[in-house]
């Protein structure tokens, strides 16, 4: 438990809008974030996004990784 | 599925052609070896990105005839109809049906329609039979011996995600187009390219994992495959990765496996990439002495994991 | 970059198997449990345990919120799919699981409307497009779905949604967490399985397997932040690292643990935990629900361990509205579930196990759900992995 998938914000309308992935668009809730911005990626569970991806600490975790 | 088909119709009807459980059934007919097959469809929604259940009916079989070795020739056309359904949707299936059957260069020689009462059956279920004349004898599981090349002749899960991006409950909007389509003229190519082609069989209902699963069975011989290979659009494994599904276990409808001597895999992979159908197509494993009736795959992470049949049905979860 | 492909990176993957190899202490063994469903799948379906050295043992818990929904739920759940003018709505992953008599899906197929959906949004839809009908959604899940399912109340109750509501089973996990390591073998509150199935056991009575570490829920993680898992490692000296799903993560987070100096609460899941959890998220959580005990199948009733819909929000319980009778509940002796939820025993110590409890045919929910230990074991592992 449980399954969330890192999507793409593509439109917002207050609460509500669309996040997408490779084609693949779906209806989604933002009431549990705050100040969703189109193009920022977010966690989307159960049809809400739970919680933003943060791209600098994706990146400091690769680097950690391929400076083992 | 399979159990019911052991327990009760072999058991009650079995002869000699209907056990060997092919996707069509060889039949010697006045010295003429003939294909025959049925199969039918009740997919829902009726309409989906790509097609609709009437091409899928002419499809399905026409494939059922071509992996088998067969030219598909003639099919019927059996509908049962639920009281109420709207003529537009009707002549909408029907000319879906001709169009097929054109470019498959298939006639629909004989049919039969029934009307039953609403909620007797959901909208329309179709029946369709083929019969086709073989033209590369001698296509059997049997042949295959470790060391033999797997051949998937497209990218795979198209069917079966654009099928439920429409369904009720859990719709989302996707580009992914269903891949129904008829093989014949794929596969012919194939078997121009190769004499040593060994056995075929298209990955419908529980996808690539539940066919080969079905052929290494019970044989003398395991199959491995190659996570890295397996061809999968951006677009599926994103449904996938919303939905929680495995694209191994997906229905492709205009996909087809291809068992071959390794000797002949880049003639046939050639062959097959120039047709439009195959311009995805890719040697996804091979099929091994260990492992004996198992399939294995090694991942994109570089373990190594057993790819099971099919239990059940793929649902979409959250967990 | 898209946050997936770069987290199963076979090179990096390798590089941190062989730091794992290099850091173990060969002379001991880390039992590190993980209690979450969506961990023990991606474990198998990677392949991660062909990558470690033989003295790391992933052992799975009680992460799967349908393995642990007891019978009664789900017998309450017939019973109102069987009323009339009722649709139930539910998550794809419930359909399948037994309970006392049956299960939604052979109801489904005789007369019940049962309907599968990927959000509790989309039950509300339902709800707004079938007035004259009652949709009641079941709300099942750990913290990380439980503030989606409130946000449905809410919204329901703003738009004035009359004929909504839900079947309310969420639970929570760092009290059963505390549970399983405060109390071994005996956590819960009552017997776990009747004197007949103790005697098919082929493991001795005591039979427990140390935890040394735990691998965090990612996602409950994201939700609830560090603090609630604090007692873990300051009290029961558990190393603990919160983890994210893909291989790479999984096999980081590992890493993390066995370099642990002492035992901490650490985050490997940095591009999406906050050390606060969500607010928001917390906050929606609080305003519809309430904690209570609750029964976890196989381990008994785990005190405070459970949510349950507050008297404000009352109009949407779906246990208040609809009252469901059900007959005596029945625990099937013949299931290890339990035993298998506190991580004592693997599906292979389990006598039904592949010979009369298959995914078609299941006996008890960790086989029958898609993150069930037993459904895991059973399609991927049942013939690779050997017996413990």
């Amino acid at each position: 438990m449980c399954l969330a998938v890192p999507m793409k914000i593509v439109e917002v309308n207050g609460d509500e809008g669309f996040v997408g992935s490779s084609g693949l668009k779906r209806k989604a809730n933002f009431s549990l974030i705050k100040d969703p911005k189109i193009g920022e990626y977010v966690l989307l569970h159960a049809g809400f996004a739970i919680e933003r991806v943060k791209e600098k600490e994706a990146l400091k975790t690769l680097k950690i990784l391929r400076d083992i | 599925m399979h159990e019911l088909i052991d327990s009760l119709f072999m058991r009650e009807l079995g002869n000699p052609v209907l056990r060997e459980k092919r996707d069509s059934a060889i039949l010697n007919i006045g010295g003429k070896k003939i294909a025959f097959t049925t199969d039918s469809y009740v997919v829902n929604p009726i309409f989906f990105p790509g097609g609709d259940i009437g091409s899928l009916a002419v499809h399905g079989t026409v494939n059922d005839l071509s992996v088998c070795g067969a030219k598909p020739l003639f099919i019927s056309l059996g509908l049962i109809i639920e009281e109420g359904l709207e003529k537009s949707v009707l002549e909408k299936i029907t000319r879906s049906i001709r169009n097929a059957a054109g470019r498959a260069g298939v006639k629909v020689v004989t049919g039969d329609t029934k009307v039953v009462e609403k909620g007797s059956c959901d909208k329309i279920f179709i029946n369709t039979s083929g019969i086709g004349e073989i033209y590369y004898p001698g296509l059997s599981a049997g042949k295959i011996k470790p060391g033999d090349s797997i051949i998937l002749s497209g990218t795979i899960g198209e069917h079966a995600i654009s099928v439920l991006s429409k369904r009720e409950g859990i719709s989302f909007s996707s580009k992914i187009k269903s891949d129904s389509a008829p093989l014949n003229g794929l596969i012919a190519k194939a078997l121009k390219a190769s004499d040593r082609v060994k056995f075929m069989r298209d990955p419908t209902r529980g996808g690539v994992a539940t066919t080969l699963n079905e052929m290494a069975a019970e044989r003398k011989f395991g199959i491995a495959i190659d996570e890295k290979r397996l061809p999968v659009t951006a677009g599926v494994k994103a449904g996938c990765e919303l939905l929680g599904f495995d694209p191994l276990y997906l229905a492709c409808e205009g996909r087809c496996l291809i068992i071959a001597a390794k000797e002949d895999e880049k003639k046939i992979i050639s062959a097959i990439r120039r047709d439009p159908l195959g311009k995805n197509a890719r040697i996804i494993g091979h099929t091994t002495k260990d492992n004996r009736g198992k399939v294995y795959m090694n991942t994109i992470s570089g373990g190594k994991r057993i790819v099971g049949m099919l239990t059940g049905e793929e649902l979409p979860r959250i967990c | 970059m898209k946050y997936v492909d770069e987290f199963r990176n076979r090179r990096l993957i390798d590089k941190v198997a062989g730091e794992i190899r290099r850091a173990a202490d060969p002379k001991r063994t880390y039992n590190i449990m993980e209690v979450c469903g969506t961990h023990t799948m991606s474990i198998f379906r990677f392949g991660l345990r062909s990558l470690l050295p033989e003295n790391i043992r992933l052992i799975s818990g009680p992460g799967c919120p349908v393995c642990v929904t007891p019978n009664e739920y789900i017998d309450k759940a017939i019973a109102i799919a069987n009323m009339k003018n009722v649709i139930v709505a539910t998550f794809g992953d419930m359909l399948k699981v037994p309970g006392s008599y049956s299960s939604l899906e052979k109801e489904k197929a005789k007369t019940a409307d049962i309907r599968i959906v990927y959000s509790s949004l989309d039950a509300l839809d339902l709800a707004k497009k079938h007035p004259n009908k009652e949709v009641v959604f079941l709300g099942i899940g750990f913290e990380t779905t439980a503030p989606t399912v409130a946000q449905s109340v809410i919204i329901a109750g703003k738009s004035a949604v009359e004929n909504y509501s839900v079947l309310c089973g969420h639970k929570t996990m760092p009290e059963v967490m505390e549970a399983l390591v405060k109390d071994g073998p005996s956590a819960g509150s009552g017997p776990v399985l009747s004197k007949a199935a103790h005697g098919m056991s082929a493991a001795s009575k005591d039979g427990s397997i140390k935890v040394d570490a735990f691998l965090l829920p990612g996602h409950v993680s994201a939700i609830i932040g560090l603090k609630p898992y604090g007692f873990l490692s300051k009290i029961y000296k558990k190393r603990c690292v919160v983890s994210g799903f893909e291989p790479l993560d999984i096999m980081q987070a590992i890493l993390m643990i066995i370099r642990q100096a002492r035992p901490e609460v650490e985050i490997q899941y940095k591009r999406i935990i906050e050390k606060n959890g969500n607010p928001l998220a917390k906050k929606s959580i609080k305003n519809v629900f309430e904690k209570c005990p609750s029964v976890w199948r196989g381990i008994g009733c785990v005190k405070n361990s459970g949510l349950k819909i507050r008297k404000s929000y009352g109009a949407f319980d779906a246990e208040l509205r609809f009252k469901p009778r059900i007959k005596k509940t029945r625990d099937n002796t013949r299931c290890f579930c339990g035993y298998i939820l506190k991580g004592l025993k693997t599906p292979y110590d389990c006598p039904s196990f592949a010979r009369g409890c298959t995914p078609e045919n299941p006996i008890g929910a960790c086989m029958v759900s898609s993150e069930g230990t037993c459904a895991a074991y059973y399609k991927y592992g049942k013939d690779t992995l050997k017996p413990r």
